[in-house]
């Protein structure tokens, strides 16, 4: 379908980087158009009418012209602006990591709803709630998932055997779990505690809602955050770099209050 | 784009012309037609210019701002407020701030801001050395100008928690509306701060 000479779409600013002067690219993320960069002229003068309508981070509605390169955004509106989450660090440092994430896992104009949906429900609830690594794991999992690589976590990817409540190894390389008779085909996987493969089950297979009411251990978190983060490694071959921002945030900064759960050890 | 039909020490000054900020093409090559008619000393005056800011210039040892002396004027004025240090993004800011003549303080200038996603952390910007200045001296309030965005807003977040152990009083200059600004175009947050901040009328 040839776009028009002008359309419309909502989209969330994923980054930006300046353009000459005043202005600014913005690289969007959008329901029906994926992921597309525009220039937003002018943004960077003081009396810019839309420069607080089109902040990183923010949801918002724009009205976009096609130019001769790259796209103009012509007209904005702030949709939602998620001003709670310039109030801590430990919020801001997750929304730009998911942010980095949509951007690297994604490429040019390629539609993914659920994963636009994804990005917002995530920004609303980093937001709103205080279980900000419980809705970050929710996210990778379901990112994973949604572009494709979906960790196999039911059976064992090498034998195909159901997985038993013993301790298994989770393997990125072979796109999920290796039962211990299968691990030594690989040459370091790391080792999968009993809850935290159901936890990783339960997150990969519920509602937001569901997978909220459990209540995890600082340490089963932990766990179940640096397999992700090896997974994720893998597949994107890259650092993700705004990772070590959160890592400084939370070992040379806590907030004198913390907002993260540590309650009681799943059972 | 190379220009081949100029001969070639007026083809590089184009190139060359071509690499500032703002100046594309056309305007490199009526630059560098300008400056073959001009008489010799002026434009021998504009290299030596260039030549000496590069090699005049240096960082402020102790506010990090641009200076030819060391350290630079505001910081070595002695009828400035000392306890006060407000910390801005760029060497430009403090420009803009001077022009008010409403801050008696001293300054410390970041050279950047924080983007956790491009890999610029504080290691990037001149942190560290704002951490050894207000070790150093008996500080009371660090102002952080930095700008109104979600980076500069992060980058005011961290500092604070990095500052505040320090005893010290670490503020946020205030938002709102600009001036000459329209309430119809305004955005949510700006709108809500402006609300925030009301005073007496």
């Amino acid at each position: 379908m040839k776009t028009p000479h002008i359309y419309r779409t909502e989209a969330v600013v994923l980054r930006q980087r300046k353009l000459g002067e005043a202005d600014k690219i913005l690289t969007l993320y959008s329901p029906n158009l994926g992921k597309f960069d525009a220039v937003a002229k002018g943004v960077r003068r003081l009396k810019s009418r839309k420069a607080g309508h089109v902040e990183l981070l923010s949801h918002t509605a724009l009205l976009i012209s096609h130019g001769r390169s790259l796209d103009i955004i012509t007209q904005s509106e702030g949709i939602q602006p998620f001003p709670a989450l310039r109030e801590s660090l430990e919020r801001i440092s997750r929304a730009i990591y998911i942010a980095e994430l949509v951007d690297r896992f994604t490429e040019e104009r390629i539609e993914n709803y659920p994963l636009y949906g994804l990005l917002l429900e995530t920004l609303c609830r980093l937001s709103e709630r205080d279980d900000l690594d419980l809705v970050s794991r929710y996210f990778e999992l379901h990112l994973l998932a949604f572009t494709g690589y979906q960790p196999q976590l039911s059976v064992c990817t090498a034998c195909r055997a159901p997985l038993a409540p013993v301790l298994n190894y989770f393997s990125p390389a072979a796109g999920g779990i290796l039962c211990s008779a299968c691990r030594l085909s690989e040459t370091s996987p790391r080792a999968l505690t009993v809850n935290a493969l159901k936890v990783m089950r339960r997150l990969q297979s519920s509602s937001f809602t569901d997978a909220s009411r459990l209540r995890l251990s600082t340490s089963l978190l932990s766990e179940i955050e640096e397999h992700l983060r090896i997974y994720i490694r893998f597949v994107l071959e890259r650092e993700v770099r705004s990772l070590d921002y959160i890592q400084s945030v939370r070992h040379s900064l806590p907030a004198a209050e913390s907002v993260v759960l540590a309650a009681r050890v799943v059972s | 784009m190379p220009n081949t039909t100029a001969a070639a020490p007026v083809a590089h000054l184009i190139d060359e012309f071509n690499k500032l900020p703002g100046i594309g093409p056309k305007s490199a090559q009526r630059l560098a037609y300008f400056i073959l008619r001009v008489p010799d000393d002026e434009a021998e005056a504009l290299a030596q210019a260039i030549l000496d800011v590069k090699r005049l210039i240096v960082l402020c040892s102790t506010c990090q701002n641009l200076t030819d002396i060391d350290p630079c004027s505001i910081c070595r004025n002695e009828s400035r407020d000392r306890t006060t240090i407000c910390v801005v993004e760029e060497p430009l800011n403090i420009l803009a701030i001077e022009r008010t003549r409403s801050f008696k303080g001293l300054y410390h200038v970041l050279h950047g801001v924080m983007s956790p996603m491009d890999g610029i952390g504080p290691d990037d910007l001149k942190v560290r050395q704002l951490e050894t200045r207000l070790n150093a001296h008996a500080v009371i309030e660090v102002i952080l100008a930095t700008n109104p965005t979600l980076e500069g807003d992060n980058t005011a977040m961290y500092l604070e928690r990095l500052i505040a152990p320090l005893g010290v009083r670490v503020t946020r200059l205030a938002r709102g509306l600009p001036i000459g600004a329209d309430l119809e175009f305004a955005d949510e947050m700006t709108l809500t701060r402006a609300f925030e901040g009301r005073r007496e009328a």
